[in-house]
């Protein structure tokens, strides 16, 4: 049985896994000390399952426990890594690059730092959505302190070269900061090999709950970070805020199932890709936006020309989905990422990122390219445009009234 | 966005979609709007000999409402002549589908789509 709207978001968020909410119940109501209170044994009990659970997160990324630093989430794992890194650095020099189709917490967090006095460089990408070396070889300058690259995009799901970018900053001396919160449990993590300085977790994409992420911070050779949030030093003074046992025991247990579960939930999620890509890619006159080998399978990313995006997600109520077009007001703002990418507004608007997941079934994705062929058909009778398209008639050669 | 009941109506079922035979007679077209902006509206009118409109098409390129306005448009205008056409306002049209003011341009596009039909059946049947 189908239960509508079928979810295909699972880049926005995931649900909390039946096993991982299962285990963070007990933290809220009968174990709920404060795992700072070192003088009774309800703290000692809640710090014992923080260490577990920083362990937990730790081995899936290959990295040593005392590394990982709790968070809110990846947001705020981002502000913490750029401007931490940014101002314990500053006497080095003042000088960041990121990349343009970062998420906005890494973005409006060096535009934080660009009114601080900073500068900063926005990094092109190809257009397969992928990082060119050489341009961020000449982006470097003697005053570079921090880069900041993500590891998968969250639209188009490409899959950055991380180990490469890593060599390259080690080599110069930059601090190389990572935002993971699309990556884990999808792609493999290895930070004893990669050269990588500090990495953003989230726990609600890879089937934890929300409001908990993690900071890893390396410590061989050692990176610093200036605190963004002071109080009473927890986390060896670099995150104060009492910490949030039954979040942190869930974020735990989430990366430890995805880390035991991951190679298997990538095939199986590869072949509902797979079946959906060649699905909807039967429809005329669509395209992929971004790399398809450099590519985290549970992401397609389609557009889908000569239908309107508002209209498109108007006609597919049924599957929740996300689409590449902001259109909450007058003014239609057309996905940076694709943008970035160089997709023209039109095909920016009209399109549409199916991303799949661990409760994804075969069942739903046959449902979904059925509703997409008869839908993209159906909005495409009443397009003007799909019918000039159809005359052989060149829309770019067209005198438009604009308005 | 949560739609009115009637602009879900014309989006579920739009109301004459197409397009006329290029040649047949009295058929006139008003293009408008563009696609880097979101909405491209093609409405088409059939006039008789009597001046009065007797069938009306349209395709439109668009959201749920600029669909919508069209759908209604091509509804209004038969029966009409291109006068009492001319008369249809995009305020009458917006209040009709109940439009949101984020919505009230892909009205006024549905009234400019009018003019635009009459004008070409104009200046196709002064030459």
């Amino acid at each position: 049985m189908l239960k509508f709207p079928i979810y295909l978001d699972y880049s926005a968020t995931t649900p909390v896994d039946p096993r991982v909410a299962a285990k963070m119940i007990p933290w809220l109501t009968e174990h709920f000390g404060n795992p700072a209170s070192r003088s009774h044994a309800y703290g000692w009990e809640a710090e014992q399952a923080v260490e577990e659970a920083r362990e937990q997160v730790a081995a899936l990324v290959n990295a040593d426990p005392k590394e990982i630093i709790w968070t809110s989430g990846a947001t705020e794992s981002n502000n913490l890594a750029i401007k931490g890194a940014a101002h314990f650095y500053q006497g080095k020099g003042k000088h960041v690059i990121t990349v343009k189709t970062e998420h906005k917490a890494v973005l409006d967090t060096v535009r934080e730092l660009e009114r601080e006095g900073f500068e900063a460089t926005y990094l092109d990408v190809q257009e397969n959505g992928l990082i060119d070396l050489e341009v961020l070889k000449a982006a470097i300058r003697p005053d570079t302190i921090l880069v900041s690259v993500m590891f998968v995009n969250n639209e188009v799901g490409v899959v950055q070269p991380i180990a490469q970018i890593g060599e390259l900053c080690r080599e110069k001396g930059i601090v190389f900061h990572v935002d993971a919160a699309q990556a884990t449990g999808k792609v493999d993590i290895d930070l004893d090999k990669l050269k990588v300085d500090l990495m953003s977790f989230s726990a609600h994409k890879t089937y934890g709950p929300k409001g908990i992420g993690a900071l890893y911070v390396r410590r061989k050779p050692r990176v610093r970070l200036e605190a963004q949030m002071h109080g009473g030093g927890h986390e060896r003074g670099l995150r104060s805020g009492t910490l949030a046992t039954h979040q942190i025991v869930g974020m735990g247990e989430a990366f430890r199932l995805a880390r035991e579960e991951m190679a298997e939930e990538n095939a199986r999620i590869r072949k509902l890709r797979d079946k959906l890509l060649n699905g909807l890619t039967d429809i005329e006159a669509t395209y992929v936006n971004g790399d398809l080998e450099q590519r985290v399978p549970h992401n397609l990313n389609i557009s889908f020309a000569y239908v309107e995006g508002e209209s498109l997600i108007m006609a597919i109520k049924d599957i929740a989905v996300s689409s590449g077009s902001a259109c909450t007001s007058a003014s239609l703002e057309p996905s940076y990422v694709l943008r970035a990418l160089g997709r023209n507004d039109e095909l920016a608007h009209s399109s549409i990122r199916f991303s799949i997941g661990r409760f994804t079934t075969e069942e739903e994705v046959d449902f979904t390219i059925d509703l997409l062929h008869k839908k993209i058909g159906k909005l495409r009778e009443l397009s003007p445009l799909w019918e000039m398209y159809k005359d052989g008639i060149d829309l770019d050669t067209v005198q438009w009234a604009a308005h | 966005m949560a739609y009115s009941d009637k602009v879900l109506d014309h989006y579920e079922n739009p109301r004459n979609v197409g397009s006329f035979g290029k040649d047949e007679e009295g058929v006139a077209t008003g293009m408008v709007g563009a696609p880097a902006c979101g909405d491209v509206m093609k409405l088409q009118i059939k006039v008789g000999k009597d001046g009065v409109i007797e069938d009306a098409k349209f395709k439109t390129y668009g959201c749920g409402s600029a669909i919508a306005s069209s759908s209604l448009v091509t509804e209004w205008v038969k029966g009409k002549t291109i006068d009492q056409a001319l008369d249809i306002k995009n305020t009458q049209i917006a209040e009709e589908l109940a439009l949101p003011p984020v919505k009230i341009h892909c009205s006024i596009l549905a009234e400019d789509a009018i003019k635009a039909a009459v004008a070409d059946y104009r200046k196709k049947h002064q030459a």
